[in-house]
């Protein structure tokens, strides 16, 4: 399920790295405890975005919960699917429902979050 | 609504319950120097019957039944007596958001009604179940624009109300929006393109035209929308006087779109409390404050409404919620969808054409100070005589007269701001017109 590609957040993101761009995501898990997702607002492309802080909200039927960026820099590409079919993001969160692209400006931050193994025994020690 | 009378000896047995010696112990712990030493600089406790006589005393003193020529954002229109009659139903004689949707379908169904009226005048797409008045509402439009462009700036035009102006001031000081206002014309009295085309920029986020203007003149909204438009910014388009949406065509090319409805039966009141609304474009719905009115089916299929995209308010986002307005205008709001379903679409474009026509009646005997067209509204010279010489004449004739521009325009202290409705009778506007001569 979770992939040893992918780094994660506590706060339930993952991100991907290839070379100094990271995607970044919402886990599945995450997308399971907020149910149906009904709208996705992210920012605007050129946005600088900082680890840790809020760099948008996931609504769901149920609630609203914020997007924590789980690494530094500058927003280069959001997924312009999310607009028109926020429910994919329950369907293939780690996937094709990505929520932006980020140009790293400080990417050994990527070394300090959780591995595969480390998010899942995460998740398990949360349930 | 309930009485809780509370006897002395009720009063000792709650202090009592809660081990305190008197009601001031309770308001020990605030510093010595935050507290009143001595009483309230208060009457003496009078008796109910004296109550009532000062008040029916001090009610006299009104000028009940003076013909009216005063508006500048309160109008003298008829108020139908259904109005009353449907909102002294105690259903509806409460202003609580209607949270529980089993328990109120009427209240969620007249709110539904109001936005979907307010759709049809504005020519949006959707419309909020109201805000505290055309003021506010302004104010929470352009931070609306704020949210939806990302940017900062807010250009206002100097014949928006002025009063208006300065809510969005007071909101604005600090939150980091700057304010600019940009001029009239001084022979049309409609907005300055030119000077808004040269204030324009890209951190603007949006521009606020009013129409009829506060002047009373249909203004320009579409070439404000161009400019605007042109550098990413939102066009806001006021009223003051929704009667003139009878009539006019509506401010479609605007992105929001903020007033006042105490025209819709809404009693003046001394300037309060009336009901404002804010209606935009579905793509803006999420950053719209307020509450909002959906339609849906209940689990048996039938036609039922509940409050909607409450994820913007702030019971749900606390405080990145898009404003801090709770509780709306329900039963004002109310009171303008029962005017609005009164007057029905032709009512409402009759009532308007009255008010042309009267306006237009007054304004031929007077010198009007601007070219541009007119609704109800108008400026006038006051040629020899002060703006406040003619009101006094006019109030020893048991007249109201029009509003002194100096106080808000200092170039146009020669000038007073005329209204004329539905309610204005030919004999009065007559002596108006001598009151200049």
């Amino acid at each position: 399920m979770y992939s040893e590609q992918f780094r994660y957040t506590k706060e339930h993101e993952w991100v991907r790295m290839d070379g100094d761009i990271g995607t970044i995501g919402i886990t599945d898990h995450a997308q399971q405890e907020l149910g149906d997702i009904v709208y996705v607002d992210l920012p605007k492309v050129g946005t600088k975005i900082t680890q840790g802080a809020t760099a948008g909200s996931v609504e769901s039927v149920k609630a609203v919960s914020d997007i924590y960026a789980p690494v530094s820099g500058e927003v280069t590409e959001i997924n312009p699917i999310l607009t028109d079919a926020p429910e994919k993001l329950n369907q293939d969160p780690h996937g094709e429902a990505w929520l932006m692209k980020v140009k790293l400006s400080a990417p050994s931050e990527v070394a300090k979050l959780l591995s595969a193994a480390e998010y899942q025994k995460y998740i398990e020690a949360e349930k | 609504m309930r009485y809780l009378p509370k006897s002395d000896s009720e009063r000792r047995a709650m202090l009592d319950l809660i081990g305190v010696e008197s009601v001031e112990d309770l308001f020990a712990h605030l510093p010595e120097e935050v507290r009143l030493k001595r009483p309230l600089d208060l009457p003496a406790g009078i008796s109910e019957y004296e109550i009532v006589e000062y008040f029916r005393a001090r009610a006299t003193e009104n000028a009940n039944g003076y013909p009216c020529f005063l508006g500048a954002g309160a109008y003298y229109h008829y108020r139908p007596v259904l109005v009353d009659t449907v909102v002294s139903r105690g259903e509806f004689l409460t202003s609580y958001t209607p949270y529980q949707a089993e328990i109120s379908q009427g209240t969620l169904m007249t709110i539904f009604e109001f936005q979907t009226m307010i759709c049809q005048l504005t020519g949006m797409d959707v419309a909020n179940a109201s805000m505290y008045d055309g003021s506010t509402a302004m104010a929470e439009a352009a931070m609306m624009a704020v949210r939806a462009t990302g940017r900062g700036r807010v250009l206002v035009a100097r014949s928006v109300h002025p009063e208006y102006r300065a809510v969005l001031r007071t909101y604005s000081e600090n939150q980091g929006m700057p304010v600019e206002e940009f001029g009239y014309v001084t022979a049309a009295g409609t907005i300055d393109l030119e000077e808004l085309d040269r204030k324009m920029d890209d951190l603007t986020a949006a521009v606020i035209v009013q129409s009829p203007n506060f002047f009373g003149i249909v203004d320009q909204v579409r070439a404000a929308a161009e400019i605007a438009h042109r550098r990413g910014a939102l066009l806001i388009v006021v009223f003051t006087e929704p009667v003139s949406l009878g009539l006019l065509r509506p401010p479609a090319e605007a992105d929001i779109v903020a007033g006042e409805l105490q025209s819709f039966a809404i009693s003046p009141s001394y300037g309060g409390p009336h009901a404002g609304v804010i209606a935009t474009r579905d793509k803006y719905v999420r950053q719209m404050p307020g509450r909002l009115v959906g339609q849906t089916v209940d689990t048996r299929g039938n036609r039922a409404f509940c409050l909607t995209l409450a994820t913007r308010e702030q019971h749900i986002r606390r405080e990145k919620a898009t404003s801090n307005i709770c509780t709306n205008q329900a039963l004002l709001a109310l009171m303008a969808s029962v005017f609005m379903t009164v007057y029905g679409k032709h009512g409402l474009r009759e009532l308007a054409e009255q008010n042309l026509a009267k306006a237009q009646y007054l304004v031929g005997r007077l010198r009007p100070r601007f070219c541009g067209k007119s609704f109800n509204e108008f400026v006038v010279l006051t040629e020899s005589k002060t703006p406040d010489d003619i009101n006094k004449a006019l109030l020893k004739k048991k007249i109201i007269g029009g509003l002194p521009l100096g106080r808000f325009y200092p170039e146009l202290a020669d000038s007073m701001l005329l209204c004329a409705t539905e309610m204005s009778r030919r004999a009065d506007m007559d002596a108006v017109a001598e009151a200049f001569q």
